[in-house]
């Protein structure tokens, strides 16, 4: 039991802070991202081609994170200055990852079980005993997500953070201010494709190898935790959105966690993934529509 | 001074719905001059504003403000010497940040959007004066989200904003239709509180004829892409609501209306 527990805050951790970035799009930016399948996976393989090449784990992360901000300046620049549609430009550049990310990892698996990662080299297993390892893992992972939290929030209060703030909801505001509106959708895609990158990196150094195909699916559930992090708490006030989007990264990954356990196959697992998001999207929808027939009456 | 000069304006060209709305059209305004402009429905006003502003691209001529030629600017450059307030309250604001966060980004036009604080607690005091100017008592309500406040309230912040910071120009865009009467005199009376104390050159498209009359220093009005009346100085004093009602009421059967 204690381990299903510690899975779901594993897993859900870490995909929280791709949803972090998943938020600044779709709900900051009001853009639907799909490069985040590509990006994830990219954060993975710049870090488990820099781990087999002998790199300091630490070094895997802003490496990381520059990657994907990389990839999502050139999700953006297509969408901006090419005007291609959003949705397209997306699916392009994580279509062209998939390539990117063999060449740089080499091969479609790369293994780092046995080099140090974040959660397993000397000063971790000196700290903490070989049996409570899955809590070490967790903890390390929440002292991260806090840290990815902290920063976020403290960028979207800055005048910068404004700027991409009054972008998702008027960017007629943003032309007014005598800012270019493109340039500030493309920061946005740039941070949120850097969280997603991190948040691979990290999973690659948590399950000790680089898998290509490891990346299908994650925008579904970046979506899915912030739809459920913000749907949960958009009434109460003192909890920011930040937040909310991590605790419904660990409610979405506990209802995976659930499905599987009763019985399902983990060869499901990205039917039950499409299905529960499909269940979320199906229920805020019905939701809205009660509001709207509230305000009618 | 602005000018426009000869401006070409097609809509839909090459295709059989071809439509031209300027042809070779002039305007010059002087520095501080506040010119309403009136007219029917696609008589170009709006169009004209937009041609402005730099929203929509025009086929020739060239658009001058003290004879720099600013044909090829972009929007987003123009509107750092340009002020825009349009008829919908909600575009001159963000609905998803609070009063105190739409001051503050207002006020950060024409700086650098860097990591400082989006806030600067200093300025806090100075904003609760500006809000405390529309006698709206939003001054005590920083927090609250600008999207949870009346289209008046959110059209007085808008006009704020957009004049917060020194610009040459503003832009009416019908910015008092879409609120009720009383709330249109208010914003009315404050616009032109605005103009006088920052001495801005301003363009008012309205369809409130008596606005048109009683406020601004010039008054023109529009039909087909044309200045069908163009009047300031002591002509503008003595013309009376009545005047124009009588001009639009000749154009309106010209068309057939």
């Amino acid at each position: 039991m204690n381990t299903i527990i510690l899975g779901i805050f594993e897993e859900g951790l870490i995909y929280a802070i791709m949803s972090l970035g998943v938020y600044i799009t779709y709900k900051i930016l009001d853009f639907p991202d799909l490069s985040v399948d590509g990006t994830y996976p990219l954060g993975a393989a710049v870090t488990a081609a820099l781990i087999a090449a002998g790199a300091n784990p630490l070094v895997a992360f802003p490496m990381a994170f520059i990657a994907g901000v990389l990839a999502g300046t050139v999700t953006g620049v297509i969408h901006v200055k090419l005007k291609v549609r959003d949705l397209l430009s997306g699916i392009i550049v994580s279509l062209g990852l998939y390539s990117v990310n063999l060449r740089v990892a080499g091969t479609a698996n790369v293994s780092i079980f046995s080099k140090d990662s974040i959660f397993n080299n000397p000063i971790v297993n000196a700290v903490f005993p070989e049996g409570i390892k899955s809590l070490a893992t967790v903890i390390i992972l929440f002292v991260i997500v806090i840290v990815c939290k902290v920063l976020l929030d403290l960028y979207l209060n800055t005048r910068s953070g404004y700027l991409l703030r009054a972008a998702g909801s008027n960017d007629r505001l943003v032309t007014a201010l005598a800012k270019d509106k493109g340039t500030v959708k493309i920061l946005g895609l740039a941070i949120a494709n850097g969280f997603a990158a991190l948040a691979g990196g990290i999973m690659c150094q948590k399950q000790g190898f680089f898998d290509v195909n490891m990346g299908t699916g994650t925008v579904v559930i970046g979506l899915a935790n912030v739809i459920i992090g913000t749907r949960i708490f958009k009434n109460v006030s003192f909890v920011k959105a930040t937040t909310a989007v991590i605790i419904g990264s660990i409610i979405y990954k506990a209802c995976v966690a659930i499905a599987i356990n009763c019985g399902l196959n983990p060869g499901d697992l990205k039917l039950i993934t499409a299905v529960l998001f499909l269940g979320i999207l199906v229920i805020s929808n019905m939701k809205k529509e009660r509001h709207k027939k509230n305000a009618q009456a | 001074m602005l000018k426009l000069e000869n401006i070409c304006k097609y809509y839909n060209p090459g295709t059989i719905n071809e439509m031209c709305l300027f042809e070779d059209y002039n305007l010059s305004v002087e520095r501080g001059e506040f010119v309403s402009i009136v007219g029917s429905n696609g008589s170009g006003k709006t169009s004209m504003l937009n041609i402005i502003c730099g929203s929509i691209p025009i086929d020739s001529g060239r658009i001058l403000i003290e004879d720099k030629d600013i044909t090829k600017t972009p929007e987003f450059k123009r509107a750092e010497y340009i002020g825009r307030v349009f008829q919908n309250p909600a575009l001159g604001t963000c609905p998803d940040m609070t009063i105190l966060e739409n001051m503050a980004i207002a006020d950060t036009k024409g700086k650098s959007f860097n990591l400082k604080k989006g806030t600067d607690k200093k300025r806090i005091d100075h904003y609760r004066e500006l809000l405390l100017g529309l006698g709206l008592g939003l001054e005590n309500k920083l927090e609250v989200k600008v999207g949870s406040l009346s289209g008046g309230q959110r059209q007085a912040m808008a006009l704020l904003m957009s004049t917060m910071t020194p610009i040459d120009f503003l832009i009416l865009d019908e910015h008092t239709a879409a609120l009720d009467p009383k709330t249109a005199d208010t914003i009315m009376q404050l616009t032109d509180k605005i103009v006088k104390e920052k001495k801005l050159t301003a363009l008012m498209v309205t369809h409130n004829l008596r606005y048109a009359v009683e406020y601004g220093t010039r008054l023109i009005m529009m039909h087909e892409g044309r200045n069908v009346i163009d009047l300031k100085g002591d002509e503008k004093e003595r013309l009376k609501v009545e005047d124009i009602l009588l001009k639009f009421n000749e154009i309106s059967i010209e068309c057939g209306n």
